[in-house]
């Protein structure tokens, strides 16, 4: 392997390039977390009072708990009185109604990320609910989808306009004391997106945040809750960047999917943060608690990710399916380059009768990456005739990554069916003299392979979606293999 | 947690016989003195301990088993000990009741030429090399309870040893017989396997409870397979139904060996095996085989660890279950390629058979891969028997029974079948069929 050295340097060389720092004044609250931060918080969001009695109960809670340590993944000890827990660009109290009152340095952040607003809300029907830091800034298509009486607001909007949805679902799927981190999150969580589907309506677009990172040391929490009403069908996509920043920042979000009876929630998460230099210095710590509620009958949730950035990823998205006959799908590719580590996977809890699920996981290990797959599978005693499929695969690019799969599988049930698959190897060389002697330069080879080993996984994304992944694989990939 | 406390006091009662010293077998006081203080440390596992998640020691605990005593060897008779010898197929025989080593039963006058088998104790006593040489090098009395509490307080055990260059025909059969007493008893059975270069031998490891027995067996193997070596171990367990068993096996593998490993579990209430093999040379192969029936509220649990530590080695492991009744399976099985164990091929396969609605079952196929160029997969599966299949001989005139019976059969013959030793095989796949409602009728086929 010693002739492809210097490609895999040229490759290992190449720079995140998203990353850069929008100078925009940030209205922030001292670092520190206290009783009085999460008092600020709630009142700067103009909150109902319940909501400051849940964020109170969590905070409680949350400090009763201690870190988790189980992951598979090593970084230095957080000081969560470090970090600010409120940032938002500071603009005109009332939020802007249109793009022309957006802040335009905030415009041309999204154009440096390649992503004109306009343009992609014209062109690709697509309504962004675009965050900035941690307060919504702008809102297209809304009156759209007000017609099929769809909400897709920013969170604190909902909390404000839809309380009895919000009190009704928040924390139905995370309860607050559920982790460490979600715990943190209820607390201190500054905004995100809300979406209703009111019964029997189909989205007819695909609903998109991209979420961003700004102002230093500021941990971001956001906090998704998506509600399916019974016949409901939705597909949300979530993309991410960040830019380029030395200190480590923690984000914690916690993203709550509702389905009810024959409901199907589709959600999408394209994530490329910052990863750290090439040294393993900097980076995101991505700790995130994403669940889906499988409530109704026949009810669908389907997780879809693509994970490229992050110094660490630590998440699992799960569904419970409660409703007879529901399904749960998790779909994923995790990429850990240089000193990224990521412990990500799901769970799937099989509660109710007819219940199904499939994971299918793509791991990717290039450089000093260590890339985890842990996945738990349960099928209760009263869950007859479930089903599940399990693959996960890894693949190992360079003698210095890790791949690990630590399934759990338990099964209370004697009519189940389970299925776990799993597969390690690396870019086989006879496939890559293969491609090379058709005259397919090393870096095309390797990025075809790599993109068909994870087709599984893109199929399940929408069309632009995919695109930007693939694109997201190879620059990630850049200067690892060999 | 009072009696967990209470009962640690008990196996430190047990150790305080040792700690006098003044005998010829002093030599391994130390390492008997740091596995106690370690045991000490450690306690009981607990469901808490990721290790032990899913299996309960919590009834161990709570029971202050008493040091069983050699007086059990004059209840047996050797009527007794010939229906379970094998004696046609073995080339020798070391009976261990209630964990005491009967000479007078035991065969192992006539071994074959470079074979040596007989009591651990005796060897520790005379202080033998080899066993100075081995004896606690390999089994992790650091961080596993059990094994530290078997090296602090064993009392004996079989030594099989293998001088270089010797194909052994026959195997050897160790039998461990466990009898009813008047108060349950405890028996921690050590035994080393030392096996020279070039050199092939297979033994089988019995474990066989008398009815009504209620005993508590932490059984330590420790298994080195020399260069070129190859080895077959065969851990048979059929312990009485009130009993506690916990095997613990480590194989190290020399370069170009090859040892497997076959645990089938039959019978006890609680049983649980840690099986761990290290890669130690280049070009070593280890097979890890596994079965396990089980009813009633019986649970078995298979820990299983593989290490490639060096580069170009095979590992296979392949565990089957078939549950009914309203017991509990668990399998965990970890793969390690450490970073240089480049070309390495590892596969993992776990499947369970679940026959009633109470039983359950629990799997976590592990890998952990540190080095690029290898190829790895695990495969579980956990379902019930094919109704296809069963349709399909129902419709060639075979009543439902006898088609789930078959279909039962053949899922666990898959492993039966890795049985080398013929008598064993057999004797195997008779209690197979005895547990399948009319197993009998298709015995002749079979």
């Amino acid at each position: 392997m010693s002739e492809s050295g210097s490609t895999i340097d040229q490759w290992a060389e190449s720079e995140y390039k998203y990353g850069f720092v929008t100078d925009i004044e940030a209205d922030a609250v001292p670092a520190g977390l206290n009783e009085d931060v999460i008092r600020v918080i709630s009142a700067k969001k103009g909150e109902p009072e319940f909501m400051l009695e849940w964020r109170l109960k969590a905070y409680r809670h949350w400090l009763t708990m201690t870190e988790p340590t189980w992951a598979n993944v090593k970084y230095p000890a957080i000081d969560y009185q470090q970090i600010v827990y409120y940032s938002a660009p500071k603009q005109n109290k009332d939020a802007p109604k249109s793009l022309d009152e957006v802040d335009p340095e905030l415009l041309r952040t999204y154009e440096k990320l390649g992503i004109p607003l306009e343009e992609r809300a014209k062109l690709a029907g697509v309504a962004v609910d675009a965050v900035f830091d941690s307060v919504s800034v702008a809102t297209t298509f809304r009156e759209k989808l007000a017609e099929l009486d769809i909400i897709f607001c920013p969170f604190s909007e909902a909390v404000k306009e839809h309380p009895e949805l919000v009190r009704k679902y928040l924390g139905s799927v995370v309860p607050t004391g559920d982790n460490f981190f979600s715990a943190l999150n209820s607390a201190v969580f500054t905004d995100g997106s809300f979406v209703y589907i009111p019964k029997g309506v189909k989205c007819p677009m695909e609903l998109s945040t991209y979420f961003r990172i700004n102002a230093a040391s500021t941990g971001q929490f956001e906090r998704t809750l998506i509600i399916a009403d019974e016949g409901a069908d939705v597909s949300y996509l979530e993309g991410c960047t960040a830019p380029m920043r030395d200190e480590n920042q923690l984000h914690a979000a916690v993203v709550e999917l509702v389905a009810l009876d024959d409901a199907s929630i589709k959600y999408s998460t394209v994530q490329n943060w910052y990863p750290g230099d090439k040294e393993g210095k900097g980076g995101i710590y991505n700790f995130v608690t994403k669940r889906g509620k499988c409530q109704g009958r026949n009810s669908h949730i389907s997780w879809t990710q693509v994970e490229t950035g992050s110094s660490i990823t630590w998440k699992y998205p799960g569904c419970i399916l409660l409703g007879d006959n529901s399904v749960g799908e998790f779909y994923s590719v995790a990429m850990a380059n240089n000193y990224q580590q990521a412990d990500t996977g799901t769970k799937m809890i099989h509660i109710g009768k007819n219940t199904r699920s499939t994971i299918i996981s793509k791991g990717i290990s290039a450089g000093h990456g260590q890339n985890t797959y842990r996945g738990g599978v349960r099928i209760n005693s009263g869950a007859t005739d479930a089903r599940n499929f399990t693959q996960c695969d890894s693949m190992l690019i360079g003698d210095q990554c890790g791949a690990h799969t630590f399934p759990y599988i338990e099964v209370k049930n004697k009519t189940a069916q389970m299925e776990h698959e799993a597969t390690t190897s690396k870019i086989g060389e006879d496939q890559l003299f293969y491609m090379m002697q058709r005259g397919i330069s090393m870096e095309d080879a390797v990025s075809m392979i790599v993109n068909g080993f994870c087709k599984e996984v893109f199929r399940e994304l929408p069309m632009e979606f995919a695109v930007e992944a693939q694109k997201l694989l190879e620059v990630s990939l850049e200067g690892s293999v060999g | 947690m009072a009696h967990v406390k209470e009962d640690k006091n008990t196996y430190l009662a047990h150790f305080d016989r040792f700690e006098q010293g003044g005998a010829a077998s002093d030599w391994f006081l130390p390492a008997r003195k740091t596995a106690m203080a370690r045991f000490t440390e450690l306690g009981f596992p607990t469901t808490k301990d990721e290790d032990w998640r899913y299996t309960n020691v919590a009834p161990i605990a709570k029971i202050a088993f008493e040091r069983a005593d050699r007086s059990a060897i004059d209840g047996v008779t050797a009527a007794q000990i010939a229906r379970l010898a094998m004696a046609d197929a073995v080339g020798g025989l070391l009976v261990f009741i209630n964990g005491h080593f009967a000479r007078d039963l035991s065969i192992i006058d006539s071994l074959s030429a470079g074979l040596h088998a007989g009591s651990l104790a005796a060897a520790v006593e005379s202080g033998d090399a080899v066993v100075k040489e081995h004896l606690g090098k390999h089994t992790d009395s650091v961080t596993q309870a059990f094994a530290a509490l078997n090296t602090a307080i064993v009392e004996d055990g079989a030594v099989i040893r293998v001088e270089s260059g010797k194909k052994i025909e026959r195997p050897i059969h160790v039998l461990y017989l466990s009898t009813s007493t008047a108060s349950p008893f405890v028996s921690h059975p050590r035994n080393l396997i030392v096996v020279g270069e070039c050199s092939e031998v297979t033994v089988i490891e019995n474990y066989v409870g008398l009815d009504g027995a209620k005993y508590f067996a932490n059984a330590v193997t420790e298994i080195v397979v020399g260069d070129g070596a190859i080895v077959d171990h065969y851990n048979v367990q059929r312990e009485a139904d009130e009993a506690f068993h916990i095997g613990t096996r480590h194989v190290r593998l020399g370069r170009d060996s090859c040892a497997t490993s076959h645990t089938l579990s039959m019978g006890g209430k609680l049983v649980r095996n840690n099986v761990g093999a290290l890669l130690a040379g280049e070009g070593a192969e280890c097979t890890l085989n596994g079965l396990y029936t089980i009813d009633g509220e019986q649970h078995v649990d298979n820990h299983l660890r593989v290490d490639h530590a060096v580069p170009h080695c095979d590992s296979r492991e392949f565990y089957k279950g078939i549950l009914e009744g309203r017991s509990h399976g668990v399998f965990c099985g970890r793969i390690m390629v450490r970073e240089d164990a480049q070309k390495t091929d590892a596969k993992q396969t776990n499947m369970s058979l679940l026959l009633s609605e109470e039983a359950q079952v629990d799997s976590k196929p592990q890998l952990e891969i540190f080095a690029d160029d290898v190829k790895c997969t695990h495969g579980a599966t956990i379902g019930q028997v094919d109704e296809d299949a069963l349709f399909y001989l129902q419709s060639r005139g075979i009543s439902a029974e006898a088609a789930r019976s078959l279909l039962i059969y053949a899922f666990a013959k898959e492993s039966v079948s890795k049985i080398k030793v013929d008598a064993l095989r057999e004797q195997l796949d008779a209690l197979l069929l005895a547990r399948l409602p009319q197993g009998a009728s298709f015995r002749e086929s079979a």
